[in-house]
């Protein structure tokens, strides 16, 4: 394949580039303390010469002692606010003479270019992707969101404390759903970018952007630094027969055990990048003349979200969190063909009380005899 | 078609929510509008007499006579709804319920014998039957507003008594208790306040009580063995303006070592 090479001191011809074709550029910025992901004018507006340490329950920004653009990996955030908005209208209804009258929602579609997308964010993407836009139903906010969308990806250069998508086979190299992939070299005093072009579109806009071929030897600088990201890794996650054994260890003592820390708090299914569940708020005004439709990001751990008639089904704090740990790690790959989880290491690091999914993966797997209970 | 009569009651409370309805600014012409303003004395000196339609109450119950009205206007309201924490837990003022109250009254009041007052600071759903229980301390004005839009559309509020933290979410915030160590009372506190204080780099602070399923073992666990908080300032938090709300009155008091 074809690599490119991209200076440091391009890099912002790179955002114009985007800008001039009309796209709202999203990238990594900072915020109180942590890499969020916002609308940057300049690049910087850039984390430059950030690093984020991260543990479960633990999550700091420290200087790097360099200028690198992307040394650090996922925030709280998932690009899922901008492609599955946590709140959103979906129509209004007005009282009219004999009935009422639907009144649809007309908001612009934002034309995103997301800046730094992960590779685990790609594979968190193609699931939401699947979830929403293929099957029966499609939802058309999600839908028009993401076709509008723009993906510049990078490679990881570095691994954080919570990550493991080596062992979820879901990076740290980006292999698809790219427009435009970018590795991060800084070396022997060089800041370079080398770059795969992976669509169309990434195709015609990178003829706006000043670059070259990339060299044998830095485009193997970049193999090598993915490498050795992916040789870092925090965390790991045998996945191997997993699903299995966790539908047979749906009686595991280990879920009582688990809901004595868990919080219910939701935190893990609101930072995770493929927990897709919202609910629907109807609400009226005080005199009954009109009426909107809303939806808001929803969490399995709520009591209102199994709730049917008589109760919640999911009562206990232990029903729910394996329900979430059972649906991402095995019952997933029924409904969508894959696992729901990418190995972002989100759910570990923003858990209020450090419940790592890892752990408690391995924990079940541990206590398999193959026979179930 | 006449209006419901709505009638705003206060017991042992600040009036801050009261002033939450006023404060509605933009939606009080339209509250206006949607019902009869009956008895508010806040707000209005005209009283209509009652039944009433919709009764809102703040404040907590603290003396006998207290007991009496909640009782009588219990009778004369065909919904009574409790607005705040002093009135759906007791409020700030049931820190007495951990003390002796005569050794308050005596260190305030000149003429102690004067104060008819009771042991406890209670919730008004200790005497009468509620129809409904908004949280906050004060209360959250788009969720009163919500409330009487429900009750008066006759349809189920969007109240959701989850945690805090799904709002905070929501919102973008950045959790203070992962990324800068801060104890926050988030994760075991009911929702209605759109993550207020964490949105300006403070952790909650639990106005809006216990949440639907509160741990606030294993959240007082992690402040105490991780983020360096002594078991006094652990009472302390919980011991707040939902400090008779059974689960935060449990959790201070495993950390009440006299």
């Amino acid at each position: 394949m074809t690599t490119f090479l991209l200076e440091r001191e391009d890099f912002p011809a790179l955002l114009k580039t985007l800008t001039d074709a009309g796209y709202q550029v999203i990238a990594p910025t900072v915020r109180e303390g942590a890499i969020v992901y916002d609308e940057i004018e300049s690049i910087a507006e850039l984390p430059i010469g950030y690093h984020d340490e991260q543990e479960a329950a633990f999550y700091r920004l420290h200087p790097t002692k360099d200028k690198a653009l992307f040394s650090y990996v996922v925030g709280p955030q998932s690009w899922k606010r901008f492609l599955h908005p946590p709140e959103v209208r979906l129509w209004q209804a007005k009282r009219v003479e004999g009935g009422m009258e639907i009144v649809p929602n007309t908001q612009a579609v934002p034309r995103y270019a997301f800046v730094g997308v992960r590779a685990c964010e790609l594979h968190a993407i193609a699931i939401q992707d699947k979830i929403f836009m293929q099957g029966e139903f499609v939802d058309p906010i999600y839908q028009a969101r993401r076709e509008a969308a723009l993906i510049v990806a990078v490679n990881c250069g570095v691994a954080g404390g919570t990550c493991f998508c080596a062992s979820m086979h879901t990076g740290p190299q980006v292999t698809s759903g790219f427009d435009l992939a970018l590795t991060e070299v800084l070396e022997d005093g060089r800041h370079y970018f080398v770059v795969e072009v992976g669509s169309d579109t990434g195709k015609e806009l990178w003829k706006d952007v000043p670059h070259r071929k990339a060299k044998p030897e830095e485009a193997a600088a970049a193999q090598h630094i993915i490498e050795h990201t992916a040789a870092h890794m925090g965390r790991e996650l045998d996945i191997d027969g997993l699903p299995e054994i966790i539908t047979r260890k749906i009686e595991s003592p280990r879920w009582e055990t688990i809901a004595q820390t868990c919080l219910a708090c939701a935190n893990c299914t609101m930072v995770c990048p493929t927990c897709f569940c919202n609910t629907i708020e109807d609400v009226t005004d005080l005199t009954g003349g009109s009426a909107e439709r809303i939806r808001k990001w929803d969490s399995c751990f709520t009591m209102d979200f199994s709730y049917i008639h008589g109760g919640s089904v999911r009562y206990s704090t232990k029903a729910r969190y394996r329900q979430w740990l059972t649906h991402k790690l095995a019952t997933w790959v029924e409904q969508f063909g894959t696992l729901g989880c990418v190995g972002c290491g989100r759910c570990i690091t923003w858990c209020p009380v450090a419940i790592d999914i890892t752990a408690e993966a391995a924990a079940i797997r541990q206590s398999d005899d193959g026979k179930g209970k | 078609m006449t209006k419901p009569k709505l009638a705003v009651w206060k017991f042992a409370s600040c009036d801050g929510c009261q002033l939450s309805i006023l404060d509605c600014e933009d939606e009080l012409l339209a509250v206006a509008d949607a019902v009869e303003i009956a008895y508010f004395p806040e707000a209005t000196r005209s009283v209509v007499s009652g039944p009433y339609d919709i009764s809102l109450v703040e404040g907590s119950v603290t003396t006998p006579h207290d007991i009496q009205r909640i009782q009588r206007i219990r009778k004369g309201s065909k919904v009574l709804i409790t607005i705040g924490a002093c009135a759906t837990a007791g409020g700030i003022q049931a820190l007495r319920n951990y003390k002796n109250v005569k050794e308050f009254t005596a260190a305030v009041y000149a003429r102690p014998e004067y104060i008819d007052t009771l042991d406890k600071s209670t919730p008004i759903s200790d005497h009468v039957f509620v129809d409904f229980e908004l949280r906050g301390c004060p209360v959250n004005k788009y969720q009163l507003v919500e409330v009487l839009s429900a009750f008066l559309n006759g349809r189920k509020p969007n109240t959701p008594a989850y945690s805090v933290c799904i709002e905070c979410k929501r919102r973008g915030n950045i959790c203070v208790m992962v990324s800068q160590g801060t104890p926050c009372l988030g994760p075991v506190t009911h929702a209605g306040c759109g993550a207020l204080c964490p949105a300006y780099n403070r952790g909650c602070y639990g106005c809006f009580g216990p949440m639907e399923t509160p741990n606030t073992a294993s959240l007082t666990n992690e402040w105490t063995q991780h983020l360096g908080v002594s078991s006094p300032d652990v009472m302390r938090a919980f011991r707040s303006y939902n400090a008779y709300a059974e689960s935060f009155r449990k959790e201070a008091q495993n950390h009440d070592n006299g």
